[in-house]
C-alpha cells in the first residue's frame, strides 16, 4: 500500500467510527444504569436507518434542509420507540432475573424484524447521496467523500457534548451514581423511573442517529441488527463496560481494523492468496479476544460486578425425588414405545427436542453449575455438525466414526476458545463466548471452498442401516438419554461441585485450594462436546449443514430453552427443549411472521413466569415432589 | 413526627419483622437497638420504602407514607443514611453531595456544601477527591452530608457506628449532638449501647423482629435487668 | 522457628504507600491481633500474607520456607487456613457439603466425574462441624444461616486442611456482642489444643483485650506499637490515632 491509500483509509476507518460509537455508546450507557444488556439495540439501528430512508423519501431527495431534517427526525424517532418499550416492557421487569431482561430484548429483536419487514418489505433499500456534499475531497490524490469527511467531525463532536452532559449536569450526575448504586439515589428522592426512562431514550436515540447517518453509505437491510449488536457488543467490550472515551476509542480501533483489511484487498503468501477483505469480522474478533487476555475489562473500563445467576438464587440441588424418578421413566418408557403408533412427522420432530434436548443441557451445566454464561453456544454445536458432515465428505469417513468423531470437534473448539473466556467473568465473559461465535460462524461463512460458504453442505446423509426414521430415532434417544444421565451425574460428582463451589464464591474456593480457571476451562470443553454431539446428530437428521445452524440466533434458542425451564436444575432445560422446539415448529408453520409471533411469546413468557416454567411449577408443588426437579 | 404502628414485613418466607411500633418526636434523637438480624435495618428500610411492608402503618408528619416509592418518601424531607455507607466511589465529594441535594423546605435546617464543611472539615479539604479513595471514617461523614443535603426534618442513621475506629466513633456521636441542636429529629439503630447512650433520648429495643422494650435512654440505663436480657454488653 | 515471620513488607497503590516496612512474627498457639484505623493498611497487609496481592518488597515465611507471591489456592496447600470479614461460603450447599469441598478439594478429587459427592468424607466433615458446634445443623442450606452459625461453619471450613496457620479478617465483625465472646472463646480453645498460630484484624476492643496475646497496632501503613494487650491500651499513640479515650469500655 502507497502512503497515500493509507492516508485514505485511515480517514475512512475514521468515517466509520462514528456511528459505531454512537450505537455502542448508547449500549454502554444504558447497560450502565439498568443493568440490561441491549440486544435490540442493533434494531434501533436498523430502524434509524428505514427511517431516514422514508423520511427522505418524504422531504424530497433534494433538500439539504429535508436530508438533514430527515436523520435526526429518525433519531428522534427511534428515541421516542425506546421511550415506549421502557415504559410498556422493560419498567415491568427490572425485577426479573438480568438473563431473563436480556430474552426479552431478544424477543424485541424479533418482532422488531418482522415489523421492519412488514413495513418496508426484504429488499435493501438504497438511499440518496447527501444533497450538497455528492463531491470529494482531494487528498493526496485521491478522493475522500465529503459526507466522510462530515462524518469524522460528528463522532467526536457527539462524545464531547455526551462528555459535557455526564460531567456539568446534575443528569449527568445522577446518571453515574445510578451507575453504581440505582437504590441509593432513589432513597436521596431521585426518582429512578424518570432517569431509567431519560437515559433508555438517549441510548435509543444515539443508536437511530448511528443508522440514519449511514444511509448515504449503506443500504438499509434486514440483516443489520444482528451484525450491528454483533459490533457493538465487541466495541464496548474493548472499550470497556460503561466508558463513553473507552467505546469512541475501541470504535476506532475497530473501523481501522476494518478500513485497512478491505484496503489490503488480496495479499499473496507463499504463493496462496488470501482476500482480506473477507477476514474482517475474524480480524476485528482476533483483535477483541488479545484485548480482552491483556485487560480483561476493556481499554478504559473497570472491574465490573455481573450477576453469576440467572435464577431467584443459587439453589440446592438434591437426588431426583421418587416421583420424579419414576415420572422420568414413565416419559422414558412412553417414548420407547411411541414409534409403533406415531406419523414421521412426529419422529422428526421428536429427534429434534432430542437433539435440543441435549443442546440446552450442555449449556444448563455451563450457565447453572458452571456459572458461566454463554452467548455463543451454537458454536460448538455448529463445530459438531460441520465437523461430521466434513468428516464424512471431504475426508470420506463412514458415517459412524463421522459422528462418533463430532463431539470430538465441538470440544476441541471449546478447548481452544475457552482457554481465553475462563480468564474473564459475568458479561465479559457471555460477550467473549458471543465474539468466538461470530468468528466460527464469519470463518464457515466466508470459507466458500471448504464450507460451501452460505449455502453450506449437502448430502449428509446417514448410514443405510439408519436411515428408516425410526432406526434414527432409536439412535438419536439412545446417545441423547446417555449424556443427559452422564451431565447429571457430572453435576453431582465433585468435578460438579466443584464448579458450584466456584460460582457461589471464587473467593472461598481459592481459599480452599481450587484452581477454578482450570476446572472452568475443562467443565468449557465437556459441554463442547455435548454440544458437538448434538450438532453432529443434527447434521444427519436433516442430510444438510447451513451458516444459520451456529449464527447467533442459534445460541439465543439454547438460551431461551435453558432460562425458560429453568436454569439451576437439569429438568428445566429439557423441558424447555421440548416447549421451545414445538413452539417454534407450531408457529413456523402458521404465519410468515413467525418471529414476531416468536419475540412476542418470549416477551408473554418471560412477563409470565419470571423463573422460568419448571420454577413456576416447583413453586407451586410440595417440597417432596420437587425434589431434584 | 414519625409513627410506626403494627408493622410486619418479610423476606420470601422469613418473618423479619412481627407488629413492630415505634414513635420519633420532633427535635428528639431515638435509638433502636437490638443485635444483627434483629430486624433494625429491615425497620429503617421499611420507613424509607426500601422494603415493602406486607402490613402496618407508618406516617410522617402526620401523612401516610407505606407504599410509597422511595424518592417520594425521600421528598417529604425523610433522609436516610444507609448502613455499609454507600456512597458513589466514582464520583467526588462534591458530586455526592449534589445527588442528594433537593430544595430546601419550611421547618428544616438548610444545608449547602460550605455549611456542611464547617459540619465536617475534613471533607472541606477534599471536594473533588473520589469517594472511592476516602477512608471509612471519612465515607460515614460523607453519606451523613449527602443525606442532608436533601434538607431533610427526620434522618434516620442505620448503625452508624459499625466498623468505625473508637476514635471516629467519638467524632460521630458529636456530630449527632450537632444536628440534634440544628432541629433534626433523628432515628438511629445501633449495637454499640455506649455509643446510643452518649446521643439518644429514648430507647426502643427490637430481638427477632418484635419490639421488647420502649422508654427513655435514662430509665434504660438504669434497668439492669433488660439490658442483661437483650443487650448482654 | 515462628509459624509466620513478615519481615519488611511493603505494597504501594498508584504512588500511595499503603503498607511499608512491616515486620512480626506469630509463634505456634498465639493469637496475634492486628488492629489500627480505617484505611491503615491492614486489609492490604493481610491480603499480602493469603496471596491476594503481591508485595513489593518484603518477605513472607511459613515455617522458614518462603510464600511471598504465591496464589491464595497455593497457599492454602501449605497450611493456612483463612476466615473473611464478610463470610465466603458456598450458599447453594447445605453445611456439611461445604466442609466435604474442603476435603474433597484437600484430597485433589476434585476432578472426579462420577463418584457421588454427597457421600465423599462425611465422618470426616461431622467430626469438624461437632467441634465447633455445627453438628446439628449439618444438613441445612448454608444460605438460610444465622450469621454466626456461618462464622462457625467458615471457622470448620478453615480447619479442614489441618492449618498451621489461620488468617481470620475480622472474625466476629457483624455479630452480637454475647456471639463475639463465644466464637472467640471457642477459636482460642481448638487454636490452643491444636497449636495453631492465629493472626486476626479486629474492630471490636473488647475481642481484642479479652483473647489476644499480642497486639499489634498499624497506622497509615507503618507498625506504630506492637506488645502485650495491656502495655498496647497504655500506648498514648495508639490512644490518639486510634483508641481515643473510650479506649476503657
Amino acid at each position: 500500500m502507497s502512503f497515500s491509500a493509507i492516508v485514505i483509509q485511515f480517514l475512512n476507518g475514521l468515517a466509520g467510527t462514528s456511528s459505531l460509537f454512537l450505537v455502542a455508546a448508547g449500549l454502554s450507557l444504558i447497560f450502565g444504569v439498568s443493568r440490561i444488556v441491549n440486544f435490540a439495540h442493533g434494531s434501533f439501528y436498523m430502524v434509524g436507518i428505514y427511517l431516514a430512508y422514508s423520511l427522505i423519501e418524504y422531504f424530497g431527495r433534494g433538500s439539504a434542509l429535508g436530508f438533514w431534517g430527515a436523520i435526526l427526525l429518525a433519531g428522534l424517532g427511534v428515541g421516542l420507540i425506546g421511550i415506549v418499550v421502557e415504559l410498556v416492557l422493560l419498567r415491568r421487569i427490572y425485577q426479573a432475573p438480568e438473563l431473563f431482561q436480556l430474552l426479552a430484548t431478544f424477543g424485541l429483536v424479533l418482532v422488531i424484524k418482522d415489523v421492519a419487514l412488514w413495513i418496508w418489505g426484504a429488499e435493501e433499500l438504497f438511499g440518496p447521496r447527501a444533497p450538497g456534499l455528492r463531491g470529494g475531497i482531494e487528498i493526496m490524490g485521491r478522493t475522500l467523500p465529503e459526507y466522510d469527511a462530515i462524518l469524522i467531525v460528528i463522532g467526536p463532536v457527539i462524545l464531547g457534548l455526551l462528555w459535557l452532559l455526564l460531567t456539568r449536569t446534575r443528569w449527568g450526575t445522577l446518571v453515574r451514581a445510578a451507575t453504581q448504586d440505582r437504590e441509593m439515589v432513589g432513597a436521596l428522592g431521585v426518582n429512578q423511573a424518570w432517569l431509567f426512562t431519560s437515559v433508555f431514550a438517549l441510548g435509543a436515540f444515539l443508536a437511530g442517529l448511528g443508522g440514519a447517518l449511514q444511509i448515504p453509505r449503506e443500504p438499509a437491510n434486514l440483516l443489520l441488527d444482528v451484525t450491528v449488536i454483533g459490533d457493538a457488543f465487541v466495541v464496548v467490550v474493548v472499550g470497556g463496560m460503561g466508558s463513553i472515551p473507552g467505546a469512541f476509542l475501541a470504535a476506532f480501533i475497530i473501523s481501522q481494523i476494518k478500513a485497512f483489511c478491505i484496503g489490503i484487498g488480496t495479499v499473496e503468501v507463499f504463493g496462496a492468496s488470501f482476500a482480506m477483505s473477507k477476514f474482517t469480522l475474524v480480524a476485528e474478533f482476533v483483535v477483541m479476544a488479545i484485548v480482552l487476555v491483556v485487560r480483561p475489562w476493556g481499554l478504559l473500563g473497570r472491574p465490573q460486578a455481573m450477576p453469576r445467576h440467572a435464577g431467584a438464587a443459587e439453589e440446592r440441588i438434591s437426588l431426583a425425588s421418587r416421583p420424579l424418578s419414576m415420572a422420568a421413566f414413565a416419559v422414558l418408557a412412553i417414548l420407547i414405545v411411541l414409534p409403533a403408533t406415531a406419523d414421521t412427522y412426529t419422529l422428526v420432530l421428536l429427534v429434534d427436542i432430542f437433539v435440543f434436548a441435549l443442546f440446552a443441557a450442555s449449556l444448563h451445566l455451563m450457565m447453572g453449575p458452571g456459572g458461566m454464561v454463554s452467548f455463543g453456544h451454537a458454536a460448538y454445536f455448529g463445530l459438531g455438525a460441520y465437523g461430521a458432515g466434513l468428516l464424512l465428505l471431504k475426508a470420506g469417513l463412514p458415517m459412524e466414526l463421522a459422528l462418533a468423531l463430532s463431539p470430538l470437534v465441538g470440544a476441541l473448539g471449546a478447548l481452544i476458545f475457552g482457554w481465553f473466556v475462563v480468564r474473564l467473568s459475568g458479561v465479559y465473559l457471555a460477550m467473549l463466548t458471543l465474539a468466538f461465535a461470530q468468528i466460527t460462524w464469519a470463518s464457515v461463512y466466508q470459507w466458500d471452498e471448504f464450507t460451501g460458504g452460505s449455502n453450506g453442505i449437502v448430502g449428509v446423509w446417514p448410514a443405510e442401516w439408519l436411515t428408516s426414521k425410526t432406526v434414527f430415532y432409536f439412535m438419536t434417544l439412545l446417545l441423547c438419554g446417555a449424556s443427559l444421565w452422564l451431565i447429571r451425574r457430572i453435576i453431582h460428582a465433585p468435578f460438579g461441585y466443584t464448579l458450584r463451589a466456584g460460582r457461589d464464591s471464587p473467593l472461598r474456593a481459592d481459599s480452599i485450594g481450587i484452581d477454578l480457571r482450570r476446572h472452568q476451562w475443562i467443565a468449557f470443553t465437556i459441554v463442547g462436546a455435548f454440544a458437538g454431539l448434538a450438532g453432529g446428530i443434527f447434521a444427519f437428521s436433516k442430510g444438510s449443514i447451513s451458516p444459520e445452524g451456529l449464527a447467533i440466533p442459534r445460541s439465543v434458542d439454547g438460551l431461551v430453552m435453558v432460562l425458560l425451564g429453568g436454569v439451576q436444575t437439569l429438568t428445566g432445560p429439557v423441558v424447555g427443549a421440548a416447549v421451545f422446539t414445538w413452539l417454534q415448529d407450531e408457529v413456523a408453520r402458521q404465519t410468515e411472521y413467525w418471529r414476531a409471533l416468536l419475540g412476542l411469546t418470549i416477551i408473554g413468557l418471560v412477563l409470565a413466569f419470571p423463573q422460568g416454567i419448571v420454577g413456576f411449577v416447583k413453586a407451586r408443588l410440595p417440597a417432596r415432589l420437587g425434589g431434584g426437579l | 413526627m414519625l409513627r410506626v404502628a403494627g408493622l410486619h414485613a418479610y423476606y420470601g418466607q422469613a418473618h423479619i419483622l412481627s407488629d413492630v411500633s415505634l414513635e420519633g418526636n420532633a427535635g428528639e434523637v431515638v435509638v433502636l437497638l437490638g443485635r444483627n438480624g434483629a430486624g433494625k435495618s429491615t425497620t429503617l428500610k421499611s420507613i424509607i420504602g426500601l422494603v415493602r411492608p406486607a402490613q402496618g402503618e407508618i406516617t410522617f408528619e402526620g401523612r401516610r407514607i407505606d407504599g410509597l416509592s422511595a424518592h417520594r418518601i425521600a421528598r417529604l424531607g425523610l433522609g436516610y443514611v444507609p448502613e455499609e455507607r454507600r456512597i458513589f466511589t466514582d464520583l467526588t465529594v462534591m458530586e455526592n453531595l449534589e445527588v442528594g441535594r433537593q430544595p430546601s423546605r419550611a421547618g428544616a435546617p438548610a444545608w449547602s456544601p460550605d455549611r456542611l464543611f464547617r459540619l465536617f472539615p475534613n471533607l472541606g479539604e477534599m471536594r473533588n477527591r473520589p469517594g472511592g479513595r476516602m477512608s471509612g471514617g471519612e465515607q460515614q461523614m460523607l453519606t451523613i452530608a449527602r443525606t442532608l443535603m436533601g434538607n431533610p426534618r427526620c434522618i434516620l442513621l442505620d448503625e452508624p457506628s459499625e466498623g468505625l475506629a473508637p476514635v471516629i466513633v467519638e467524632q460521630m456521636a458529636a456530630t449527632i449532638r450537632e444536628l440534634k441542636q440544628e432541629g433534626l429529629s433523628v432515628v438511629l439503630s445501633e449495637q454499640n449501647l455506649h455509643f446510643a447512650a452518649s446521643v439518644a433520648d429514648r430507647a426502643t429495643i427490637i430481638e427477632k423482629g418484635r419490639i421488647r422494650y420502649t422508654g427513655s435512654m435514662a430509665e434504660l440505663q438504669a434497668n439492669d435487668a433488660i439490658r442483661a436480657q437483650y443487650l448482654t454488653v | 522457628m515462628s509459624v509466620l515471620k513478615v519481615q519488611d513488607l511493603a505494597k504501594s497503590f498508584g504512588g500511595v504507600r499503603a503498607v511499608q516496612g512491616v515486620s512480626f512474627t506469630v509463634e505456634a498457639g498465639e493469637l496475634l491481633a492486628l488492629i489500627g484505623p480505617n484505611g491503615a493498611g491492614k486489609t492490604t497487609c493481610f491480603n499480602m500474607l493469603n496471596g491476594q496481592l503481591r508485595p513489593d518488597q518484603g518477605e513472607v515465611e511459613l515455617g522458614g520456607e518462603s510464600i511471598r507471591g504465591l496464589a491464595p489456592r497455593e497457599i492454602w496447600r501449605k497450611g493456612v487456613g483463612r476466615t473473611f470479614q464478610i463470610t465466603a461460603t458456598f450458599a447453594s450447599m447445605t453445611v456439611i457439603e461445604n466442609v466435604q469441598m474442603a476435603l474433597v478439594s484437600h484430597d485433589r478429587r476434585t476432578l472426579g466425574l462420577f463418584a457421588r459427592t454427597a457421600g465423599l468424607y462425611r465422618k470426616e466433615a461431622l467430626s469438624l462441624l461437632d467441634l465447633v458446634g455445627m453438628a446439628d445443623q449439618s444438613e441445612r442450606p448454608c444460605g438460610v444461616l444465622a450469621y454466626g452459625d456461618l462464622k462457625r461453619v467458615e471457622l470448620a471450613v478453615a480447619l479442614a486442611n489441618g492449618p498451621r496457620l489461620l488468617l481470620m479478617d475480622e472474625p466476629t465483625a457483624g455479630m452480637a456482642p454475647q456471639e463475639r465472646i463465644a466464637l472467640m472463646a471457642l477459636t482460642a480453645e481448638i487454636v490452643r489444643a491444636r497449636n495453631i498460630a492465629v493472626l486476626f484484624t479486629e474492630h471490636d476492643m473488647d475481642v481484642v483485650f479479652a483473647h489476644a496475646d499480642r497486639i499489634i497496632v498499624l497506622n497509615r501503613g507503618e507498625l506504630i506499637a506492637e506488645g502485650a494487650p495491656e502495655a498496647v491500651r497504655a500506648n498514648a499513640r495508639v490512644q490518639q490515632v486510634y483508641l481515643g479515650s473510650g479506649g476503657h469500655h
